[in-house]
């Protein structure tokens, strides 16, 4: 009898290894895997059994809830309160398309078996037959983006790698997913490793690299551990090591972990990290792509990029631009957060408006009050009022409409937030985490700060906003990297989408 | 968490296993925290003799990251998330009778990636999702 127990870190946040331990203290017969989260995170621990017409569903279980699980005859599918029915038919996740993480929550994660019986390799062993510009053509083509923020064209990034000379080529994977509100990395690493290894394979033998590094954030202890014993599998295998998969092409992955610096996921300052200096930003250019680690041609792509190479490979660029719209081709990993009653992952086409994320998905708020706000792309994303709830999610309609994607997290709040308060929590994070190069980002942040301060205790309110924007200003034309140059980004969408907030007058 | 005494021949092992390594700096200072629970003032000027820097070079590294720590920790290690998600569900609140009850260290993070299911809380490394003051409690026994 197989039952799965998911052993992602937010099931674990929420009990479950004491429902695994719980399950295995009541019928030590029972095989126990550790899946990774489904994504639908408001039911774990969502607890599943293998029947034979397919997986059912149960959540969200407590380790007090798993003695009447067995009452109720729960590894035959019995009928019990928390009984979700077949997780395939449970609406939320059955009208999402998945495609980067089709297979996390589905299978062992650390089963090398399951990720073959899954469509895993697929993509590995066609692009081994192919010439280096074939599949550079082929991920082009495909239309994916970066999906760390950036959004720029993962194909035209490896091209000018495959292109610049150099001894040792790197591919560097970024996890250091700091946004507030995002998790899709580390869900993944924790769900599904072998696909992210999948992508770094097939990036080095398109670009010529034969290094991978995957640069991790200590907060992730979790993902840190799966991964690697995923590569550790992959070396024992044929996999990583002098000879992929039996072929002549050379591949194998590092993982680094961080140290808790924010502006260590600005690509360049990672470089620094994983060079076991300061993270400080480089000014650009040289791009890194023709010098980047240890001054080599380097390809920096986010988790979620390489993770959905694999099936690009397998499928094709054409089935994957068949999905979104407009330049934004294929999937995006939406991670809905804050204060929403049914948070998790929603993978769906670019294009589906934020109301249907929102509410449709999300269920309004947690707290049950009117929905207020929604901050878009982490903490260097806009701030939305209600009234723009029907803005299409894709990298152009939200530059359109003032903000931007980032890296697809959501955070919705109720209308208890105070959006000043918000704004100057933008300038006081950036002050702790800015790297110091330059100055607008340095003192700007901490001026930012003060001020919004002033207008928030009421003095020289009409002054101080002038004064605020211009400082803005300076930011944003003036800043090295995004830490910087984003950071006015919620401040003002805060002040133009909320102006009563910004009034001095306190609530 | 347990971890060893400072102990200088300890280190000097401990940094051995990274000889090989390419920009060892961070990664010395990391496995110093890990195995001691902090990084002792000595180890500046261990690791730059080891690895043939400058001691400014590895005080700069050491003093730009907020992971680590130049005093042994003398309590258990609660982290709190204040980022925003975590906002959204009270964590300020939370931080605020998080650091009025209990006597432990309280710091704040940025970010567990468990922002469907806030306040986020790590105690000694064990994640703590829709965290409250009792579970934490629990999470301490």
């Amino acid at each position: 009898m197989r039952v799965f127990v998911p052993g992602d870190s937010a099931a674990i946040s929420v009990g479950a290894d004491e429902v695994a331990t719980a399950i295995a203290q009541l019928d030590s017969t029972v095989e126990i895997i550790r899946n990774g989260s489904r994504g639908a995170l408001w039911l774990e621990t969502l607890v599943e059994v293998q029947t034979p017409s397919g997986r059912i569903a149960f959540g969200p279980v407590t380790p007090a809830d798993v003695q009447s699980l067995f009452d109720a005859d729960f590894l035959n599918g019995g009928a019990h309160p928390l009984s979700l029915g077949k997780t395939e038919e449970i609406e939320w996740l059955s009208s999402q398309e998945r495609v980067t993480f089709a297979r996390v929550g589905i299978i062992d994660p650390l089963s090398l078996e399951d990720y073959r019986a899954h469509g895993g390799l697929i993509g590995l062993r066609k692009a081994l037959k192919l010439s280096h510009e074939v599949i550079i053509n082929e991920v082009t083509e495909s239309g994916l983006r970066g999906r760390g923020g950036a959004g720029f064209p993962a194909g035209i990034k490896w091209r000018t790698v495959a292109q610049s000379f150099g001894e040792q080529k790197y591919i560097c994977c970024n996890a250091d997913e700091g946004d507030s509100g995002t998790f899709a990395d580390r869900m993944l690493i924790e769900g599904d490793p072998f696909t992210l290894i999948e992508g770094m394979t097939i990036a080095g033998i398109a670009v010529g690299a034969t290094k991978g590094i995957v640069y991790i954030r200590s907060e992730y202890p979790y993902a840190i551990a799966t991964l690697r014993k995923a590569i550790e599998i992959a070396r024992t295998s044929d996999w990583l090591g002098s000879r992929v998969l039996g072929t002549t092409h050379a591949f194998d992955i590092e993982v680094r972990v961080g140290a808790g610096s924010y502006v260590c996921g600005e690509e360049t300052a990672m470089l620094e990290s994983i060079e076991g200096k300061r993270g400080v930003v480089r000014a650009k250019p040289p791009l890194p792509a023709v010098e980047g680690l240890f001054g080599q041609p380097t390809v920096i792509n986010n988790v979620l990029t390489l993770s959905t190479v694999p099936m690009i490979m397998a499928e094709g660029a054409t089935a994957y631009k068949s999905r979104g719209v407009g330049r934004s081709l294929g999937t995006q990993i939406f991670q809905l957060a804050g204060n929403i009653a049914r948070g998790g992952i929603v993978e769906r086409s670019f294009g589906i408006s934020l109301n249907e994320l929102v509410n449709t998905y999300g269920g309004g708020t947690l707290s049950g009050r009117p929905f207020r706000a929604v901050q878009i792309g982490g903490p260097l994303g806009a701030y939305f009022s209600s009234a723009q709830i029907e803005t299409a999610m894709d990298y152009e309609s939200l530059i359109a409409a003032g903000g931007m994607l980032g890296h697809g997290g959501v955070v919705v709040f109720d209308d208890t937030v105070d959006l000043a308060q918000q704004a100057k929590f933008a300038m006081e994070f950036c002050a702790i985490e800015s790297c110091g190069k330059c100055t607008p980002c340095r003192i700007g942040s901490t001026r930012g700060a003060e001020t919004i301060d002033l207008i928030i205790k009421g003095v020289r309110v009409d002054e101080n906003k002038k004064l605020l924007l211009d400082l803005c200003e300076v930011m944003t034309d003036g800043s090295l990297c995004a830490m910087g140059g984003l950071t006015p980004l919620p401040v003002k969408s805060a002040m133009i989408n909320f102006p009563t907030d910004f009034d001095g007058v306190r609530k | 968490m347990k971890f060893s005494p400072w102990s200088q021949d300890a280190a000097l092992t401990l940094l051995a296993t990274l000889r090989d390594e390419n920009g060892p700096v961070l990664m010395a200072l990391q496995l110093m925290q890990e195995e001691f629970g902090y990084v002792d003032q000595a180890c500046v000027a261990l690791i730059a003799n080891y690895f043939n820097k400058s001691r400014a070079e590895v005080h700069g590294v050491l003093t730009f990251y907020h992971d680590l720590r130049t005093t042994p920790p003398t309590s258990h290690q609660i982290s709190i998330c204040a980022a925003e998600a975590c906002q959204a569900v009270g964590a300020r609140n939370l931080e605020r009778e998080i650091k009025a009850k209990f006597n432990d260290e309280v710091q704040s993070a940025y970010c567990f990636g468990n922002c469907a299911l806030g306040p986020a809380v790590m105690v000694d490394g064990k994640l703590i999702g829709r965290a409250t003051v009792e579970k934490i409690e629990k999470a301490l026994q």
